[in-house]
């Protein structure tokens, strides 16, 4: 679904990424996770383009992402994508958010398109809150919002860059339950995190980050049992000490 | 201070002194208005080019926005009123179409026009980027095409945002329409100095001057900030992005 072959990327004469390769099959979740500055967003974002990079190929449902002729906002539309700062449109409505780019995009009419919505937020949980403006939500709320808004393009595949670690603890598993949902639906997901809680339960590969290079790509029993490598041992004994 | 002066009647004119201080405020109140929207659509597309990713369109937005700023109003009125035409042909040609007074007009709402457009500019590129990357970047992933994104993810957003200091420009322009007085437009000021001059009764007409011009500053900024209310965002804190 999603295959990433040998992206590097600079800014300007600093290297962020090199020489990443990995992929997401049809179905499969993948977690990555890195120390801070390892470059997972980066990597994510050239993912549906949001940041261009300088070599190599990515392509989603055979696109390919980086050639010149590709229609952007149509597949950036299969695409979802749920940020760290849950980034709702402050000024709609929750269920504006959920209808705008049905209408613009799609070309939904707005009662099929608000039909949809109002059953993604009965699915996580926000029926209640359709008329409220995102600014009147938790911030555990809007992510879930946020998600929605993501679903609502009824896409192939979805990427996201922590999306909790912005939120206060107690909101963290509302949003994560809905993760879990969705990934034992079936959907393909890419997934920053470092709620290994999440990736031990549903993910099937784990990517390793450092520096810029992916260091480790292995299968959730692999990673977790033993890491091959000495960086991301030393990664995991960190962020599972707390 | 005695208020008949203006009752009386203006010499060689066809009104009360009052009726000449009314017809300069309509003409005041007109440039201000027209000038006003073409600044405020000139504006905008200025701005919104200074926040591409295009190179070319930022610098010519950022020169744009540099020239009107750093030549003083008053000289900007005396190149559109003699320079232009001058250097333009075809302008030349439509402006010996024109009456005296259209001719005034037309300059008055240009020159303000142009010279407001890049303030607004200004603002309205920092509006948008005051939403930093997060929102374009959101309004791109869910398949929006930039045109869409500014129009409904940034743009929203980014005018609420500035309604503060555009009420300060549109305040600006009011008073600014003074200026056109220079290039001989019969507005607000200019039939102030008319009355001072010929009746020596400066006091007078300035005081219902500056009445004039405090009462449209105020009503202004009522309006803004009525509209700023309106379409104020539920639950939403500035800068919480
Ligand atoms: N616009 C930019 N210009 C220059 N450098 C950048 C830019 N964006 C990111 N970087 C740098 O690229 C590197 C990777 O950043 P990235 O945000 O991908 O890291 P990350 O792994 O997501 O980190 P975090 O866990 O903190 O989110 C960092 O060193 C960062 O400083
Ligand atoms: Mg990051």
């Amino acid at each position: 679904m999603i295959a990433i072959n040998n992206i590097s990327k600079w800014y300007g004469g600093f290297r962020v990424l090199t020489d990443c390769s990995t992929a997401v099959a049809k179905g499969e979740v993948v977690v990555v996770c890195g120390p801070s500055g390892s470059g997972k967003s980066t990597l994510i974002k050239c993912v549906n383009a949001l940041e261009p990079f300088q070599q190599g190929e990515i392509t989603v449902d055979g696109v390919s992402v980086g050639a010149k002729d590709t229609d952007l906002p149509k597949l950036r539309a299969r695409i979802g994508m749920v940020f760290q700062n849950f980034e709702l449109f402050p000024h709609l409505s929750v269920m504006e958010n959920l209808t705008l780019a049905q209408i613009k995009v799609l070309g939904r009419t707005p009662e099929a398109a608000t039909a949809k919505g109002a059953a993604l937020l009965e699915r996580v949980g926000l029926a209640a809150h359709a008329a409220k403006f995102p600014g009147q939500l938790s911030g555990g709320q809007q992510q879930r919002v946020a998600i929605a808004r993501a679903l609502a393009m009824d896409p192939i595949a979805m990427l996201f860059d922590e999306p909790t670690s912005a939120l206060d603890p107690e909101m963290i598993n509302e949003v994560l339950d809905v993760m879990v949902d969705l990934a034992k639906e079936g959907m393909t997901m890419m997934v920053v995190t470092h709620e290994m809680g999440f990736a031990r339960k549903v993910a099937h590969r784990v990517v390793f980050m450092d520096k810029g290079e992916i260091v480790e790509d292995a299968p959730k029993e692999d990673f977790f049992g033993k890491p091959r490598s000495e960086r991301a041992q030393l990664f995991l004994s960190k962020i599972l000490q707390h | 201070m005695k208020l008949d002066i203006f009752l009386q009647q203006v010499p060689d004119g066809d009104g009360t002194w009052w009726q000449s201080l009314a017809s300069g405020l309509q003409w005041t109140l007109l440039v201000a208005l027209l000038a006003w929207i073409m600044a405020f659509a000139l504006g905008s597309l200025v701005g919104v080019a200074r926040t591409t990713d295009k190179r070319w369109l930022t610098r010519l937005g950022d020169t744009y926005v540099e020239l009107f700023r750093n030549i003083p109003l008053l000289v900007q009125f005396f190149l559109w009123y003699f320079v232009v035409p001058g250097l333009i042909p075809s302008v030349k040609v439509w402006v010996t179409t024109l009456d005296p007074t259209q001719h005034q007009l037309v300059t008055a709402i240009v020159c303000l026009g142009f010279f407001t457009s890049a303030r607004i500019a200004e603002q309205v590129r920092s509006g948008i980027q005051s939403l930093a990357r997060g929102q374009r970047n959101a309004g791109y992933a869910v398949g929006l095409t930039q045109v869409q994104t500014y129009r409904f993810v940034l743009l929203p957003m980014a005018y609420r945002i500035i309604i503060p200091p555009l009420t300060s420009e549109l305040m600006n322009l009011i008073k600014n329409t003074a200026v056109a007085y220079s290039i001989g437009l019969t507005e607000l000021f200019f039939r102030t100095r008319e009355m001072g001059e010929m009746t020596f009764r400066y006091f007078e007409a300035f005081a219902a001057a500056t009445l004039i011009y405090i009462v449209i500053s105020m009503a202004a900024n009522r309006v803004m900030a009525f509209i700023e209310r309106r379409v104020a965002v539920p639950g939403y804190i500035a800068g919480s992005h």
